[in-house]
């Protein structure tokens, strides 16, 4: 709102507002400055905020206990691929259900977000039955489709929305110039659709990055991604607070910087379009 | 446009979405169906059979089945209220005329970005722990015994935790509908003279009422599978304290090794969660069309 406010009260708002917001993200700033605090100092009464003896030996020894490489390619190969694969999928899906929508589209995309209340742990066994008799378990191809089915529904219902502002006049007349159904798609919509597929494909790498229950239920180790690095080095009991910041950070981290610099587009997404 | 050609076209290109999602759901559904009927316990595999509803009886009948409902309930409904009322509030101010609005948006949207499993382990480690967290020490520092979140207060204490993950994602939705209110119609309000709580309550609040809905329905479906949480910090205890219905049904998979009962939990909690499903689909389909 462009209105002329007077000077005491905007600092008094900005003042309200950069406590509130630093107060929500304290956790993760803590967590990043106690990861480089030594173990005494880390659990030190009262707290500090920075120390003297600020150290990268706590990453260090986690990058040596542990393969921290492989849990991160793990991660990138998963969010990236399942996400990549549910875009091939849900685009064509999207596209007929915005364009070409029948009386029971609405029904459909119900359906379809329904699929994901049914709780996790209520299949868990046949789930993980299925997958050892498949050979699926713990393999990247197991996983990239357990995460793509999981985020199916979000990334037709998010695509749909953004197809729906898409104006159909367009693709009338790329038909009138005698455009095939596939170039309508490669060569009118989705250069249309691009700011949208971009904000579904970031919230979908987001989301599948930080899932963990699937993450860590189906694999042991040549597929773990770092939700399952993470789940290593829980229970810590006391002395470990530094590295266990360490480890949590170099977890979030780079999902962190990647929201950061994607934050408009991610939170045009993430509305669904009821929005604008 | 609805050639005969277009709409077989259509069929053909939404198929493959429904077709997976089908046997997705339908495969573990089925098995799960299965075994609900079974006598299937990973500690005598050699002893099965067919044992008719008992599975389901034994269930129902369990003193922790309506404790892990209202736990569920409670966390939903809890978590639900306070991130849609201080995400009302948080947006409001931040949409006040404020320097740094860009870095404000970053350090509110971040706890979104943070994991489950990392989330409950800060706030398990680094701020609720007894002796060596943060709060403890505060506590000391004030002249108080610290307070054993997690122990004492294990709903609530997981209740905030998850607050604290959607807090962000409810804020930030919320803030983006009020920067599309219009100025000229809140300047006439305020010009003839009302007051700020009506303009609050007669022109914010119906304009929100849209993306309240999305937030609801959207936290609702995350919510209902909430897990890692759990099992990251108080693993359902002390007792059964902080057990919900997804957390039940895993302790009686992996940890008694009855898979006949986890399954008759599991096929409880899917109609269960259809039910909320059923109602909450109908409030949300409003806005499907708009």
């Amino acid at each position: 709102m462009a209105r002329a406010v007077p000077l005491r009260s905007k600092i008094g708002y900005t003042a309200a507002a950069w406590a509130v917001a630093l107060l929500i993200f304290f956790p993760v700033l803590w967590t990043i400055l106690t990861s480089f605090k030594t173990e005494v100092s880390a659990v030190a009464s009262p707290p500090q905020l920075f120390t003297a003896d600020w150290t990268l030996e706590n990453y260090a020894e986690v990058w040596q206990r542990s393969d921290y490489p492989r849990f991160f390619w793990n991660s990138v190969i998963l969010s990236v691929g399942s996400t990549l694969l549910g875009l091939v999928i849900a685009i064509p899906a999207a596209w007929s259900m915005a364009f070409v929508s029948g009386r029971n589209t609405k029904d459909l995309l119900m359906w379809m977000l329904s699929t994901k209340m049914m709780p996790a742990a209520a299949v868990l066994i046949p789930m993980y039955l299925i997958f050892q008799r498949t050979g699926l378990f713990d393999s990247h191809i197991g996983l990239v489709l357990a995460l793509m089915l999981m985020n199916l529904p979000i990334i037709v219902w998010m695509l749909y929305t953004y197809f729906k502002e898409i104006p159909a006049e367009i693709l009338e007349a790329a038909r009138m110039d005698g455009a095939s159904l596939k170039n309508e798609i490669l060569y009118v919509l989705t250069p249309m659709a691009v700011p949208g597929i971009a904000s579904t494909m970031l919230l979908n790498i987001i989301l599948a990055w930080n899932e963990a229950f699937w993450t860590i239920t189906l694999t042991t180790t040549k597929a773990a991604p770092l939700s399952a690095f993470i789940a290593s080095f829980s229970a810590p009991q006391g002395l470990f607070y530094a590295k266990l910041s360490a480890a949590s950070t170099m977890a979030i981290l780079p999902i962190l910087v990647l929201g950061w610099f994607s934050q408009k587009q991610l939170v045009r997404g993430l509305t669904f379009g009821a929005v604008k | 446009m609805s050639t005969q050609s277009s709409r077989f076209a259509a069929r053909l290109m939404v198929a493959p979405s429904v077709i997976v999602l089908f046997i997705w759901m339908i495969v573990p559904l089925g098995l799960t169906i299965f075994f609900s009927f079974r006598l299937y316990r990973l500690i005598s595999p050699e002893r099965t059979g067919w044992v008719g509803f008992n599975n389901y009886i034994w269930f129902l009948n369990s003193p922790d089945f309506w404790l892990a409902i209202s736990n569920t309930l409670l966390l939903v409904g809890g978590v639900l209220a306070i991130t849609v009322v201080f995400g009302v509030l948080i947006a409001l101010l931040i949409d006040q005329p404020v320097w740094g609005q860009g870095p404000l948006r970053i350090l509110v949207i971040s706890p979104f970005f943070v994991m489950p499993p990392v989330a409950a382990s800060i706030w398990e480690n680094l701020f609720m722990h007894p002796q060596n967290g943060m709060l403890a020490s505060a506590a000391q520092g004030l002249g108080m015994q610290p307070i054993l979140f997690l122990e004492n207060y294990p709903m609530a204490s997981i209740i905030f935790i998850v607050s604290w993950e959607w807090l962000p994602f409810a804020t930030l939705i919320l803030l983006t509908a009020l920067q599309s209110m219009s100025s000229e119609q809140m300047e006439a309000a305020e010009m003839d003279g009302a007051s700020s709580l009506s303009r609050f309550r007669y022109l914010v609040l119906p304009h929100l009422t849209r993306s309240i809905t999305v937030v609801v329905l959207i936290q609702t479906i995350f919510l209902l599978g909430i897990f890692g949480e759990i099992y990251t910090t108080t693993q359902g205890g002390p007792g059964s304290a902080s057990t919900t219905l997804p957390y039940m049904i895993y302790k009686q998979a992996v940890i008694a090794k009855d898979i006949g009962r986890a399954a008759a939990g599991g096929i409880i909690a899917v109609i269960l969660a259809n039910i909320v499903a059923f109602f909450l689909m109908r409030s949300m389909g409003k806005f499907l069309d708009a």
